[in-house]
């Protein structure tokens, strides 16, 4: 049965390729992009089937390499929070590196080969971040995202280096102080497994270097989520990495820490738990609320689109996170509902980015204005779409996983977080109408030139249109079929919701 | 017949004929008949809704489950019907206006107006079919999106100023509206708009009632510019005077007080509102509007702005019925929905009739114009006396079950703020129609004639209609009926 090797086939392809992109790419360089496509779209197949297989049977697949039972070996565990992450994260990948094509010849010619190489490797990291079942596997697969996206940040625009260099120190804090939180944890229970450890925590709970740990995992992958005030590498890294690299790294990456985040509080330490021990969820939720109102009012400020999206991120992981420190069912819908609807807006956004900066060269707002309309009706009409998702009107995705989010802060009558929720709203439509305004009406300050001035169509090619229209309609149909996504989700919930 | 999926076809019409309209862009008469055609078959199809909803039938259809629980309904009740008559009767007339009206002012874009306005319906439509308040909120932000490009239709400063205070109202009311929705559902379970109200039995605090309501009310407020939150409407007089007639006088405003009414009668109840105090907050404030409206009415020379918050006031007189909670001023209230709405649509016809054939704006340059646009100011007098609640016409209709349903309540103060209004109301209007028949008119008049039949037909034609219900507000579409019945099914819950 080939549905039960999943879990192995997704980072077996993903490994496969870093060696096939270089090897052939050395003998023929121009079939680097297809190959990369053929990565991930491979991926993206073995997640889809593994998610239909999963959905049908109910079953948790739990893979033990080279057939070394748990706690002796390492597992991957395929339970449905996994496999709806994996799937999320291989296609978002996917259409990404198919509207890099462009972007590739004019912002990293002729280090493609590199590009797609390390690109493979930082999706194998994400990928067994999320499968595995070990927490010290999970470190090396974290250290080897990590090393990746740095690589991948560091090629683009001269401060890129730079901006790499200070995301490559924060980040190495962040890693080791998750690694020792780990072997705090071993020490104590002598297990390294997430489920066998689940078991032994409640009789070690009290003991002080478990505390420790906790903290040490929550602010070490608190720094790879961004989340507030754990971001500062995050708005320089995105901003000037090439278009594609934001696009790649930004729905993903701080969506899989944010997912270890919730497999740490909520599966292997379990709330009812910790929250005897320390408020931990309450203080993960009142920083989750100083970032979403920070990072939007951060995002307003900024004039460079790229770099006001890199805030916009820092607030949208609030909600994720919020969600997490909810704690409750309709928290868990909205942050898990939120991760594939950010990770959809936010690559979208990027993508957007991406292509007006391949046509412009640049992306700065203040340069934006009304012939953009007419030159990119359709890129403009996909950046409409993720706009008002952004902002949360429904019938558009982003609007439910607020609304479950609503839901569980009114469950808890957290009403502070429920303000946030509503404030951050209206905060977004601000950065969002901004632009739109720009781009659809003319600048009254100008002396009407309306008429005089032609405007030729300049839309961008299939390769870039492509992703961009499967993610806006994606917006949509996630939004108003909805019930089906949540429906599913409701079975991926930890013990004791 | 099988009229389930009536509703629908209802809502989805004037979206269907958006392509159309887009693709004929370059073809202006073309591209007006797909607005005609979608409006007379909306019409049409809302009215074959009404037999069944004169019986007290309900019409419900379950499009998809949205969210677990959350099913997206269209319910064709008594009051969705009602309200969907007059917005998508009122539509047709407003088009052939248009028509007029775009042409004759040389406006810019009119396919991005006509695209606009063909969704600002199908939202309306979709707003008085809602069957839930979820189905309700997504119609309710859809209008403020598609209203959006019209309100900022000239591009200028000053319209684009008035889009920015219209969008944040209006989205700020959206968000208050989730968060009130969000909080309904945890207590109860259900969103769906049932007549008496769906809180039941629930334990309340009087607190979490209050906070409910006001949050409620801050949604719905905006839209039925529930004084400290009217102020968008007199600055989105900057859209074109089509927009501000149907848009600004019956559909927004309007999905503003329905959803009022909607949240009174239909999520709270009489017997919530009467219990927790809530009717007594509405009451208060709809009648601080309704003065303070009219006051500000005489300040203003711009007779759009003028008309505006003329607008503001007549909303309020819906909303004090909607919180007397007795059953002859509810009908009042209703019946007012549909009254105000053939009134002030006339005077914003008058007023864009002025504009574009005299290009006057200004209430003190308007001297002597009756003479050279007899029918458009015969028909504003008509408006305007109607506003003011002279018999016969039907301000009076509406205005009378107000004051008997006051009165049945045992309550005297509203009926006086009703009559200090009136007369406010023949004070602001008065000049405008003294000035227009006796002052002498300046020479700039000369080769003037009366505005273009698409323009004066429509004005005209609504006159005659306030009118005709005031003499017999049962003529067409039995509106007395359709409120006496939407009243008692909610003061008698079954």
């Amino acid at each position: 049965m080939i549905g039960s090797e999943i879990p192995a086939l997704i980072p077996v392809t993903y490994i496969l390729f870093a060696i096939l992109i270089p090897v052939i790419g050395l003998w023929k360089r121009e079939i680097t992009w297809h190959l990369s496509l053929l990565g991930t779209g491979t991926a993206t197949f073995f997640s889809a089937w593994g998610f239909m297989h999963l959905i049908q049977t109910g079953e948790t697949i739990r893979y033990f390499f080279g057939g070394w039972a748990p706690p002796i070996g390492i597992e991957f565990v395929y339970d449905g929070l996994a496999a709806f992450i994996v799937l999320v994260i291989n296609a978002i990948a996917f259409l990404v590196l198919i509207h890099s094509k462009e972007i590739s010849k004019v912002e990293f010619p002729g280090k493609k080969l590199a590009y797609y190489t390390v690109s493979m490797l930082l999706m194998l990291g994400f990928n067994g971040m999320v499968l595995t079942g070990d927490l010290f596997n999970l470190y090396v697969f974290l250290e080897i995202s990590s090393l990746s996206s740095y690589a991948l940040i560091a090629i683009g625009e001269k401060r890129a280096p730079y901006a790499a260099f200070r995301y490559l120190i924060i980040g190495t804090v962040g890693g080791s102080l998750y690694l020792l939180g780990v072997g705090f944890l071993y020490t104590v229970t002598g297990t390294l497994n997430i489920i066998d450890m689940h078991v032994m925590l409640p009789q070690v709970i009290g003991h002080s270097s478990v505390i420790a740990a906790l903290i040490l995992m929550i602010i070490g992958v608190g720094v790879k989520a961004a989340l507030f005030p754990l971001h500062g590498w995050l708005p320089d890294s995105y901003t000037f990495a090439s278009s594609t690299s934001s696009a790649l790294i930004a729905p993903i990456g701080t969506k899989v820490a944010a997912y270890i985040l919730f497999r740490v509080v909520l599966f292997l330490f379990g709330v009812e738990l910790i929250d005897h021990q320390l408020p931990v969820t309450t203080i993960i939720g009142i920083f989750a609320g100083i970032g979403i109102l920070y990072g939007s009012i951060m995002a307003i400020a900024q004039s460079e689109m790229k770099k006001m999206l890199a805030y916009s991120s820092v607030s949208q992981i609030g909600y994720i996170i919020m969600g997490l420190s909810l704690a409750n069912p309709f928290g868990f819908i909205g942050a898990v509902l939120h991760i594939l609807n950010h990770a959809m807006m936010k690559a979208l956004l990027f993508l957007v980015s991406g292509s007006i900066r391949l046509k412009e060269g640049h992306s700065l707002i203040t340069k934006f204005d009304n012939s953009y309309r007419k030159k990119y009706p359709w890129t403009m009409a996909a950046f409409t779409t993720a706009a008002i998702s952004m902002v949360g009107l429904p019938p558009l995705a982003g609007f439910f996983s607020k609304w479950y989010l609503a839901l569980g802060t009114i469950d808890n009558s957290n009403w502070l977080l429920l303000a946030v929720i509503l404030i951050s709203s209206l905060l977004n439509a601000v950065y969002f109408f901004r632009i739109l305004e720009k781009i659809y009406l003319n600048n009254p300050d100008t002396e009407s030139t309306e008429e005089t001035e032609v405007v030729e169509r300049d839309e961008v090619g299939f390769t870039m249109m492509f992703p961009m229209a499967v993610m806006a309609i994606g917006l949509l149909l996630v939004g108003i079929f909805n019930a089906y996504i949540v429906n599913v989700i409701f079975n991926m919930f930890p013990a004791g919701f | 017949m099988d009229l389930t999926y009536i509703p629908l076809y209802a809502v989805l019409v004037s979206l269907a004929a958006v392509p159309f309209i887009l693709l004929s862009s370059k073809k202006p008469n073309l591209r007006e008949f797909w607005t005609i055609l979608a409006g007379v078959i909306k019409f049409l199809l809302v009215l074959a809704l009404l037999p069944s909803a004169l019986q007290g039938n309900v019409i419900e259809l379950e499009l998809l489950e949205i969210a677990p629980n959350l099913p997206l309904v269209l319910k064709a009740d008594t009051f969705g019907v009602f309200f969907a008559i007059i917005a998508s009767g009122l539509w047709i007339l407003t088009s052939f206006y248009s028509i007029g009206y775009m042409r004759g002012h040389h406006e810019k874009k009119q396919t991005r107006y006509f695209a606009s306005f063909a969704i600002c319906l199908s939202s309306t439509i979709g707003i008085a079919f809602s069957g839930n308040l979820l189905t309700f909120i997504i119609f309710y932000e859809m209008l403020t999106l598609a209203t959006y490009p019209l309100v900022i239709h000239s591009e200028t400063k000053k319209g684009i100023a008035a889009g920015r205070k219209y969008l944040s109202y209006t989205l700020s009311a959206g968000l208050l509206l989730i968060a009130a929705a969000a909080i309904t559902y945890s207590i109860t379970g259900t969103l769906e708009f049932v007549p008496g109200g769906i809180f039941g039995d629930t334990d309340l605090s009087n607190s979490m009632a209050v906070v409910i309501f006001l949050l409620f009310l801050g949604g719905v407020g905006v839209k039925a510019g529930i004084m400290p939150l009217h102020s968008w409407l007199p600055s989105a007089m900057a859209a074109p005077t089509p927009v501000s007639a149907l848009l600004h006088a019956v559909a927004v405003v309007k999905s503003g007080v329905f959803g009022v009414i909607r949240v009174v009668g239909f999520i709270f109840g009489p017997e919530m509102m009467a219990e927790f105090g809530l009717n007594e907050i509405l009451m208060v404030l709809a009648g601080i509007t309704i003065i303070v409206a009219s006051l500000l009415a005489f300040a203003q020379d711009n007779l759009k702005r003028r008309l505006a918050y003329s607008t503001i006031g007549q909303l309020s007189y819906i909303v004090l019925g909607a919180a007397l909670l007795t059953e002859t001023g509810l009908i009042g209230s209703i019946m007012h929905i549909s009254f105000h709405a053939t009134m002030k649509i006339t005077l914003f016809f008058c007023a864009g009739a002025i504009m574009v054939n005299l290009h006057k704006k200004n209430i003190s340059d308007m001297n002597g114009i009756a003479r050279v646009m007899p029918w458009t100011m015969a028909a504003f007098t008509i408006g305007s006396m109607g506003l003011a609640g002279i018999p016969p016409l039907n301000g009076f209709v509406s205005k009378w079950y107000l004051a008997s349903g006051a009165l049945e309540g045992g309550m005297i103060l509203p009926v006086i703020i009703l009559v200090i209004s009136g007369l406010l109301n023949v004070g602001y209007f008065f000049p405008i129609i003294h000035r227009a028949y006796f002052r002498k008119g300046g020479p700039e008049l000369e080769g003037h004639t009366e505005a273009s039949p698409f323009m004066v037909v429509p004005l005209f034609s609504t006159a005659v209609l306030s009118i005709l219900f005031g003499l017999n507000p049962d003529l067409f579409f039995n509106f007395f009926d359709m409120a006496t019945s939407i009243a008692s099914s909610i003061f008698n819950p079954l």
